[in-house]
């Protein structure tokens, strides 16, 4: 296989396992919030177990992340040279930025949310917890501002000296505040926050099924749906607005997204399967007119088709047009699922609904399957571009590296993200089936320390 | 002073930072084998337990900074050192896992399988970095197009080999006097004896690079000539390793800590001096080597980040110094430890 598939799929790989965890952590760390908040106001001790325990499960989500997003600051240089040297002018300062703004804050708290309750007091806590979650979507905010420039570039000028050309910045906050950045910034926090809600609905579900820690369970349930219930709106209107902002900005990804080949007005597919040879959806079935209505806000008005494009510079239509839908299936399904176990919270009607808990329980998998969906229909969609119309994924390979050693290190990450996996399902499950513990009991952790350290 | 300079500045204060903080922690992990019984290995593990990755944060934000204020260098470094880096990748995580899985079963096997991949994925972890520097020292073959034009195995040359061992025994040294901050009773009387045999086998090490150094690349004293003031630091350096056995025959853990913390920052200090401007010098044609000027960003780019360092800097600060002082003292071992 040549070196752009190999360091294509390399890149795909470790993004992708990487991306399972940052969204837990950016939704969870909400969650601690208000159940932190919830303990220090009401003094519950409930509350407390809460809190607590999902701080346990933050934490070795925290730890995944961290562990796989070194790997992602250096393989832009590693397998992408001559892109991170046209680039690092404006990428490099939006990285560093997360490093210095987000990356101190969120490990430095995390220290005192995960090791310090019994050494700082309730308040100093609560506000850790705090920087942590707003760290975490602060680091949310910098690579996202990243991504959004290689899709809708700005803020810039390009410059030769002496044989190279690179981007350089002319305007920090154009760079910032690209066409693309807000919407896409809040697109992918609102699917974070739903990931980290859906967590706690299925542990909690679970444990119902299982008529464990009710009184546990109830509580996070209900704290957990309504992030649940506004995230899964906001991701609607999101995800509506980003769409509209790709019909004016990547009108190649948007066709692709809808296997629309000729400008005009364009239906919106529920369904189909791409023949790209035929330039045709087959199996489809579509409300006509509809995607002119959404991106236009007219039914007849025509969408640019992908034929405006060279056949070389299209994505690969059939794989985006999947993801997308697929992606908008499932947010759907989310908005339907959260309602509806609103609707059934009345009575407490949901907490003996069997069929509903088990819903519930796996659902954890809904946000992370339309996450990793929606970076596809992201990043696939931008193809054959690595950044929009200026530098071509083809030309933005390392020049001294081999075919081999890309699959070499290919070889390597698989394996140990392999472990990583397995080490993260099996840790989690193994807290998960401990449950939360009662920590009003902590007198005997203090004894068995002063048996440890008999000298003090 | 130039934009540029304040960012050679600025990446090697991050990068020094780095050092400072992963080092203890690689130290304690290439130490951990010599703790005897599960008891005395989770002391350890705990020493670091609340830090570690606090730590790393300093090696991604120190490669971000990289990136951005000098990306032909971020370009050609870890394209250059494909193989080399991906192990040392290979092996942060691993380091990771081994640390998250130890404690997780009773099993006595189990835990000193898990305790024999920390230790070694440590020692690699602290090897591969001084040969990376070793490498910077001795020069790397590049091209006119600033692309790498060496090998692997180019890399594994003697005297960055030696860089490396000299890099663990640093560590070692680092590591050890932070267990004994960090440890109380029959443990820490044991640490407290490694300690003078870790700093015996540093400076054996430091000796005999310094000596290569002097010998094989004269360049690296080109400044020192230049500006004889700059021995002033080579001799803070010997002094601050002369002081850690001294405070620690006093019983001043934290002193001796300070201490190895000064001498592996400047030691770093010497190694810039020593290649300034160059940021990777070009073997044999030194024509094509990356400077702090011909790899770096634009001026308007440097100037927003140093704007964002003169913000961000303050606060990370701030943080770790409030971590440092809740964590202060020694180790105790709670329901959320390892």
């Amino acid at each position: 296989m040549d070196t752009e598939i190999l360091a294509r799929i390399q890149f795909a790989f470790t993004i992708a396992f990487h991306y399972i965890y940052p969204p837990i952590s950016i939704g969870l760390g909400v969650l601690l919030v208000v159940m932190e908040g919830m303990y220090l106001k009401t003094k519950n001790k409930i509350y407390e177990n809460i809190t607590r325990y999902w701080i346990k499960i933050f934490a070795l989500v925290f730890a995944m992340g961290v562990a796989t997003g070194i790997v992602m600051e250096f393989e832009f240089g590693t397998n992408w040279a001559t892109y991170s040297r046209f680039v690092g002018d404006v990428f490099g300062s939006a990285l560093a930025a997360e490093g210095v703004f987000a990356f101190f804050l969120e490990s430095g708290f995390l220290a005192i949310l995960v090791f310090g309750w019994n050494r700082v007091s309730p308040k100093m806590h609560f506000f850790s917890t705090i920087m942590v979650s707003f760290g975490s979507m602060l680091s949310a905010v910098w690579i996202v501002v990243a991504n959004s420039w290689q899709q809708t570039p700005a803020g810039f000028h390009i410059v030769s000296n002496g044989g190279f050309s690179r981007a350089e910045i002319t305007d920090f906050w154009t760079m910032v505040f690209n066409p693309s950045s807000v919407d896409r910034l809040l697109h992918t926090l609102s699917g974070a926050w739903l990931t980290g809600a859906f967590l706690v609905l299925s542990v909690s579900a679970y444990y119902i099924l299982r008529n464990r820690h009710i009184e546990f369970s109830k509580k996070s349930i209900k704290i957990a749906l309504v992030l649940a219930v506004f995230a899964s709106l906001f991701q609607l209107f999101t995800g509506h607005h980003s769409a509209e902002g790709i019909s004016r900005n990547q009108p190649a990804k948007l066709a692709a997204f809808e296997g629309h080949y000729n400008t005009s007005p364009a239906p919106l597919y529920l369904w189909g399967w791409v023949n790209d040879s035929e330039q045709k959806v087959n199996f489809s079935i579509a409300v006509p007119g509809f995607l002119s209505y959404l991106v236009h806000g007219n039914t007849g008005a025509p969408v640019t088709g992908l034929n405006e494009f060279k056949p070389e510079d299209r994505p690969p239509v059939n794989l985006v047009f999947q993801s997308y839908h697929l992606m908008v299936a499932i947010g759907m399904s989310l908005i339907g699922i959260s309602l509806l176990s609103v609707f059934l919270l009345r009575k407490d009607f949901i907490f003996r609904n069997k069929i509903m808990l088990k819903l519930l329980v796996i659902s954890v998998l809904l946000p992370q399957f339309a996450n990793q969906l929606g970076w596809i229909s992201a990043e696939v969609g931008r193809q054959p571009w690595i950044v929009y119309n200026l530098l071509k994924t083809k030309d933005a390979l390392s020049k001294s590296v081999t075919s081999g050693e890309v699959l070499f290190s290919l070889i390597l990450f698989t394996l140990i993200y392999a472990l990583l996996f397995i080490l993260f399902i099996f840790l989690l499950d193994r807290k998960i089936k401990h449950g939360p513990e009662d920590f009003s009991d902590l007198n005997s952790v203090y004894s068995e320390q002063k048996a440890i350290f008999h000298n003090k | 002073m130039d934009l540029n300079i304040t960012w050679f500045i600025l990446v090697g204060v991050l990068l020094t930072g780095y050092a400072i903080l992963d080092g203890f922690d690689l130290g304690v992990g290439a130490l951990h084998l010599l703790a005897k019984g599960d008891e005395e290995r989770r002391i350890s593990l705990n020493s670091i337990g609340p830090v570690w990755d606090g730590n790393e944060v300093w090696l991604v934000t120190g490669g971000g900074a990289l990136f951005a204020a000098f990306p032909d260098v971020y370009a050609t470094v870890f394209s250059g050192f494909y193989i080399a880096f991906m192990l040392l990748l290979f092996v942060l995580i691993f380091r990771a896992v081994a640390i998250e899985f130890r404690s997780k079963q009773e099993n006595k096997r189990w835990r000193t399988l898990w305790d024999i991949a920390f230790s070694v994925s440590s020692i690699v972890i602290a090897l591969l970095m001084g040969v990376a520097l070793g490498n910077i020292i001795a020069g790397v073959p590049l091209g006119a197009d600033k692309e790498f034009s060496g090998t692997f195995w180019g890399l594994l040359n003697p005297y960055s080999l030696m860089v490396g061992i000299t890099t663990v025994a640093l560590f070692i040294m680092h590591g050890a006097i932070y267990l004994v901050m960090k440890t109380g009773g029959e443990l820490q009387n044991r640490v407290r004896g490694w300690v003078n045999n870790t700093i015996i086998f540093f400076s054996i090490c430091f000796v005999t690079v310094t000596m290569a150094t002097l010998i094989y690349f004269p360049n690296m004293i080109a400044h020192f000539k230049e500006f004889p003031v700059f021995f002033v630091i080579a001799i803070f350096t010997m002094l601050a390793i002369a002081n850690i056995p001294r405070e620690i025959h006093l019983g001043r853990e934290f002193r001796a800590f300070l201490s190895s913390s000064a001498t592996i920052a400047l030691l770093l200090v010497l190694f810039a001096i020593g290649i300034f401007p160059n940021l990777v010098l070009s073997a044999p044609q030194p024509e094509h080597s990356l400077t702090i000027y011909n790899a770096a960003s634009s001026q308007k780019t440097l100037m927003i980040m140093l704007i964002m360092a003169v913000i961000g800097m303050p606060f990370v600060i701030a943080y770790t110094v409030i971590i440092q002082k809740v964590y202060k003292g020694k180790v105790k071992i709670d329901e959320m430890s390892y």
